[in-house]
């Protein structure tokens, strides 16, 4: 996974992320200020021992006063300075805090409300992995950057600023000195950071490499041990694990160096600084007093830590702006479109008129250009009529596809994998769009209708179930919010799952995490149908519902189903023919075409592609 | 656990031994530097004496320059150590988790082992490296300072033995104080990322139910526990930076009044101008140690976990090993189970086989026909001795399997398991995994065998085709074909078929059957099926129920006399006939 970050930063994303700091514009500013009055009594506090020495403690000294008086005043004064200095870390830490994790939470939500409206397609072509890391990893290096390095920066530079003021205020030769040597030391660190970047890219380069090797290995570990593969296994993972190893101690090394490299430059210009001191004095050119030498000194040490800071804090923002643009780049996804004006409303049949009311049966409202509206009785009747549609350009997965469904038959799709049946449903609920034809359901067509009514009104359940974290009762109901205890019993009773739940031990209030593995397959499929029974839709999509149950298993799935199934439209795609014999049609599928079409016994009289299914399956004596 | 882990370091003690020592030196110089500065400042800038200034400025920057290549080298030298140390780490876990028995790799999960070789190797060499140059430099830099200090003026130091257990002990007090919330933070993480896997592999689920508002303010709730968790974490640790910056200041503050007085009194005898400006650098390098010392505190902590959860896997024994002197041929393919108990976690009273008596005859085909959780896969996984029995014996080719060498059983032994997977590579590389001296002809040959060289030649590049990770790229009956012919490479005296066949549709099933009746007609082939038509023509059928066979019969007969077979004959022919 590592391997696919790119730390490519795009353009903006800077101004963008600042975006989100608008709403704290006044904390901000707050912020800025309480930094500068930091920085500012850090500053002062070196000017003051120069003060201390050269007004107080030398002439004290010279007159053998020992009126400590003027020191009181100037400590007093100093404290005073340094509370202010302290209270003003204190308060915009807090603040930092407050902001960092708002800005933080914005972001995260509304990349989470922007997923939401992806298409399926994004789902369909993007690596599971790769979204959470936006959530986990990409975050993760937003919050370094926004809670510490930004701060740190601005603090150290504000810093750096007033250090440099004093300095020139004290002396501006030895200044000069400082200034050049501090950009030779920036200089060498920054090489040294950019070397180790190059080798920790490769290094999570090479890590990702060793854990994919892992993952993959320790998955098919029993495979491996069924071939007796270890000791291979085992040579191929010392290769890797040596290669990473070797990568890892370059870019160790480099980041290693770096610190004692720039804490001993640091020393060496400290005494440097001194020694230069010294020597302009001694030599008359400039005479610089022992309180000024001290407090610069003190200034020349001051100096060293933010700058070193800075510098180190130049990587994790360019790491942090790349794992932004991932965010970004997500959220500038194109939403799911949605221009569906007819919607799902109850009405009340009068004098053969409807009208809208609260309770009634569901109808159609379709508001049509000359302002008229008219409402269709809720009934199930699907058309598809010569349906294109390739998932990529170019590569047609469906070829002219025309079938009815009068509401209350059932319809099954049969074929190999990859014949497009799955491709059908995901059209007919408008997961992806078709290219060319028309899909109507009860005459009209599905463009026109609201997606979320549209999908409302079909019913869904799939071969894999995905249960989420929650009681049973809260899985079920998410077919149907306003459901009560009772509806969400009646709808587990005809789905033959209260049973099972109630031999649980908390029933209906059992907690389910992981998608529910402590469940079997079987049980877990009860309770997605059960789920779509509360929502109790006319028009009903099951996609290899009852594949992966063992077939005792199955019996009772499939009599819930049956149940479920009376007096809805039902769309069926299986691949054990036992389970379509008594639909009203069977398509045969074969690469994107309905190859046959017919009951079952008109099927097995013409004597074809599904006569061999079918009789390949129950060959009997 | 530090005993256990520290048996990893191995060629890399001369560098673990190497990084604190030169460490330390470097704090030695950086200590005694100041102490020169000193004099500079007394006898360069009072005294006006050069000469002192310029011997004293070159023994320090040779000192410097001494100090410099000691602190480079210990890096390198930590660097080394601390990659070596987690390299060797991996390397130990690897070859333990390979040793592994089925049960140790269940005990343990493989979400855990990967998450144990991968992040907590990771953190475990951050925190050794920490410790090895850090933990060394902090204390060192306190203690050498404040001997300084004492040096210098010792009634000046008395101010920094005040200060420094009253920093340590609020620093101490924050970091506990913080840590329990941020664990809270963490694992509310946890929740957060649940709730966005759940999303995005549930899409399908979530659209159609049209929850897409749901789950926002199911996300939005957990969002803004973190954001408050977090804000409630970070405003104690905020309270670190104050803190330090209150101490710092009143050392400043303090030593400029006493020490002043100290100067004043003693007319420069007792204490020198020069001398307080060391104290006051004394003071920044006293509390940078102090931060330090919190920090390794934390990491510490953090990695104590990470530590613990290494040594478990490497202090856990295989509980499968080779016996003393193994039997090194497997004669036939005949199986004998008497009397076998099997249970998961070795509890005779959570049994998954109870009591299990079956003789098969070498070259028999046996079909074996259950619910899901009746424990066929148990029943056969204990064959090749991926799990030893619980009670009972087992006999293969005549021998008792514990009697054999591991290798022999399960070269002889071949399993296509119900959870079965491709590696990356071609596919020929996945076949050969069967036999590495295997020809060409010989892998074509099996693959016609599973009925899969036909589709392997419709790819564009045949058998040099690449399997993606996972096998994604290939359907779910090509993959079992694969893994079948895998499994025939190894010409096996005995071959499971573990519910291999299930996506694959009929008429290939039975193509596969007729296959190997004609081409491997001594193999005993062992059946695990859903459908009734992949083991009617078994020589004869188990039927399974609860972990205890039912019956044991040919189709036939098992149609007239068994309930559960008839039962399950019925759903799958006559199927929804009853509708109609």
């Amino acid at each position: 996974m590592n391997n696919k970050h790119g730390f490519e930063i795009k353009r903006g994303t800077f101004k963008r992320l600042l975006s989100y700091l608008k709403k704290y514009k006044f904390r901000l500013i707050l912020v800025f200020i309480c930094i500068l009055v930091s920085a500012l009594a850090g500053a002062l506090g070196s000017l003051f021992l120069q003060g201390l020495i050269d007004d107080n403690i030398l002439p004290m000294m010279e007159n053998s006063s020992t009126d400590y008086g003027p020191l009181m005043n100037a400590l007093v004064v100093m404290a005073g300075v340094y509370i202010f200095g302290i209270i003003s870390n204190y308060v915009y830490n807090i603040l930092m805090c407050t902001i960092s994790q708002g800005v933080l939470r914005d972001v995260r939500d509304d990349m989470f409300v922007k997923m939401q409206h992806l298409p399926v397609r994004y789902f369909d072509t993007h690596s599971h992995g790769d979204i959470m890391s936006r959530y986990t990893n990409d975050t993760d290096t937003l919050r370094q950057m926004i809670s510490q390095s930004m701060p740190q920066m601005v603090s150290s530079l504000m810093t750096i600023i007033a250090v440099v003021f004093s300095m020139f205020y004290l002396n501006w030769i030895l200044s000069l000195f400082v200034m050049f040597f501090s950009c030779i030391t920036v200089i060498l660190t920054r090489k040294l950071a950019k070397k180790s970047a190059k080798y920790f890219i490769k290094g999570q380069k090479s890590l990702g490499k060793v854990n994919g090797y892992i993952e993959e290995m320790l998955n098919g570990q029993k495979v491996v041990k069924v071939f007796t593969h270890e000791s291979i296994s085992k040579e191929e993972f010392d290769k890797l694990n040596e290669e990473l190893r070797n990568v890892s101690h370059s870019a160790n090394k480099f980041a290693n160096i770096t610190m004692p490299m720039a804490g001993n430059l640091g020393y060496l210009e400290y005494l440097l600084v001194a020694v230069i001191g010294a020597v302009l004095t001694s030599s008359g050119s400039s005479i610089i007093s022992i309180g000024t030498i001290i407090s610069f000194l003190h200034l020349t040490r001051s100096i060293q830590m933010p700058i070193n800071q800075v510098t180190n804090q130049i990587n994790s923002v360019v790491m942090a702006l790349a794992g932004a643009s991932r965010i970004f780049e997500m959220m500038d996804e194109e939403r799911e479109v949605d221009n569906g004006y007819v919607t799902l409303v109850k009405v009340v049949e009068k004098n053969g008129k409807y009208k809208e009311a609260k309770e009634g049966i569901w109808a159609w409202k379709h508001p049509h250009h000359d302002g008229s509206l008219t409402y269709t009785p809720l009934k199930g009747n699907i058309e598809l009529n010569g349906v294109d549609f390739s998932y990529v350009k170019g590569k047609q997965v469906l070829h002219d596809i025309s079938m009815w469904a009068k509401p209350g038959q059932k319809i099954a799709l049969v074929g190999a994998t990859g014949a497009g049946k799955t491709t059908i449903t995901n059209l007919i609920n408008r997961f992806y769009d078709i290219e060319d034809g028309k899909i109507r359901y009860d005459g009209i067509n599905i463009n026109k209708i609201k997606k979320e009514d549209l999908r409302k009104s079909l019913g869904v359940v799939l071969q894999d179930v995905f249960l989420f974290t929650g009681t049973i009762e809260d899985n079920i109901k998410y077919g149907n919010f306003n459901a009560t205890h009772e509806d969400v019993v009646k709808a587990c009773k005809l789905a033959n799952a209260h049973e099972f739940i109630m031999k649980l031990p908390n029933g209906y209030n059992t907690m389910l995490t992981g998608n529910a593995q402590e469940l079997s397959q079987g049980q877990r499929q009860l309770l997605s149908i059960a789920r779509v029974a509360i929502n109790n839709p006319p028009v009903m999509i099951l996609d290899e519902a009852t594949s992966s149950i063992d077939t005792r298993t199955e019996k009772i799935v499939q009599d819930g189903m049956d149940k479920l199934m009376k007096g809805r439209t039902v769309f069926v795609i299986a691949h054990r023919l036992s389970t379509v014999r008594n639909s009203k049609a069977i398509m045969v599928m074969e690469h994107g075409k309905i190859i046959e079409r017919g009951n079952h016994e008109e099927l097995i009289d013409q004597k074809g592609e599904y006569y061999k299914l079918y009789t390949g399956a129950f060959e009997l004596e | 656990m530090i005993k256990r882990l520290a048996k990893c370091i191995r060629e890399y003690k001369k560098y673990t031994i190497l990084t604190p020592l030169l460490v330390s030196f470097e704090v030695i110089l950086e200590v005694l530097i100041p102490l020169f500065m000193a004099r500079i400042i007394d006898d360069g800038f009072e005294k006006g004496d050069m000469t002192t200034v310029y011997v004293i400025g070159g023994v320090l920057v040779i000192l410097s320059l001494i100090s410099l290549v000691c602190g480079v080298t210990s890096g390198i030298c930590g660097s080394k150590a601390a990659t070596g140390f987690a390299a060797n780490l991996r390397h130990d876990l690897y070859y333990k988790v390979q040793d592994f028995s089925f049960y140790n790799i269940d005990k343990f999960s493989t979400s855990s082992l990967i998450t144990r070789l991968t992040t907590d190797v990771g953190n475990i060499q951050f925190a050794f490296q920490m410790i090895i140059r850090i933990a060394v430099r902090a204390p060192l830099m306190l203690i050498m300072s404040v001997i300084a200090t004492f040096s210098i003026s010792s009634s000046l130091a008395l101010i920094y033995l005040l200060i420094i257990p009253i920093l340590a002990i609020s620093l101490l007090i924050i970091g506990t104080k913080a840590h329990p919330t941020m664990k809270k933070v963490f694992s509310t993480y946890d929740d957060l990322n649940n709730v966005v896997e759940e999303n995005v592999s549930a899409v399908r689920v979530v659209k159609s139910f049209t929850l897409e508002d749901e789950e926002e303010r199911k996300f939005k709730k957990v969002s803004s526990k973190i954001h408050n968790l977090f804000v409630k974490g970070e405003k104690i640790l905020a309270l670190n930076s104050p803190v330090m910056q209150f101490c710092g200041y009143l050392c400043i503050i303090l030593i400029s009044w006493f020490g002043a007085h100290i100067i004043v009194e003693s007319n420069g005898t007792n204490l020198t101008t020069g001398n307080l400006m060391t104290m006051f650098t004394y003071t920044t390098q006293i509390l940078g140690s102090l931060m330090m010392l919190s920090m390794i505190f934390i990491v510490v902590i953090i990695s104590k976990a990470s530590g613990d959860r290494i040594t478990e896997v490497l202090n856990e024994t295989p509980d499968i090993k080779n016996p003393e002197h193994p039997v090194s041929k497997v004669l036939d393919g005949s199986i004998d189970f008497k009397d076998v108990s099997f249970s998961y976690i070795k509890d005779e009273q959570k049994l998954v086989l109870d009591n299990i008596n079956i003789k098969i005859n070498s070259g028999e085909t046996v079909g074996i026909i259950g619910g899901t959780g009746s424990g066929k896969s148990s029943l056969v996984n204990l064959i090749p001795r991926l799990y030893d029995v619980t009670s009972g014996d087992l006999f293969v080719g005549g021998h008792n399997v514990k009697d054999y060498d591991l290798k022999v059983l399960r070269d002889e032994v071949s399993c296509v398991l119900q959870k079965n997977v491709l590696f990356t590579g071609t596919i020929i590389e996945n076949i050969m995994w069967g036999d590495e001296s295997a020809s060409f002809e010989d892998v074509v040959r099996v693959c016609k065998l599973a009925q899969a060289d036909g589709f392997i030649n419709e790819f564009k590049d045949g058998y040099n085709t690449k399997i993606e990770e996972g096998g994604t790229n290939v359907s779910g009956g090509q993959k079992q074909r694969l893994c079948i012919a895998r499994a025939l490479l190894k010409k096996p005296k005995i071959l499971i078929l573990d519910d291999s066949t299930s996506a694959v549709d009929t008429r290939t099933d039975k193509l596969i059957q007729e296959a190997f009746k004609k081409e491997i007609p001594n193999t005993t082939k062992i059946i695990i099926a859903q459908r009734i038509s992949s083991v009617e023509n078994a020589d004869k059928i188990i039927v399974l129920d609860n972990g205890k066979i039912d019956a044991i019969g040919t189709h036939s007969e098992l149609l007239k006399k068994n309930k559960i077979y008839k039962e399950v004959y019925q759903s799958q022919v006559k199927g929804s006939d009853k509708d109609e």
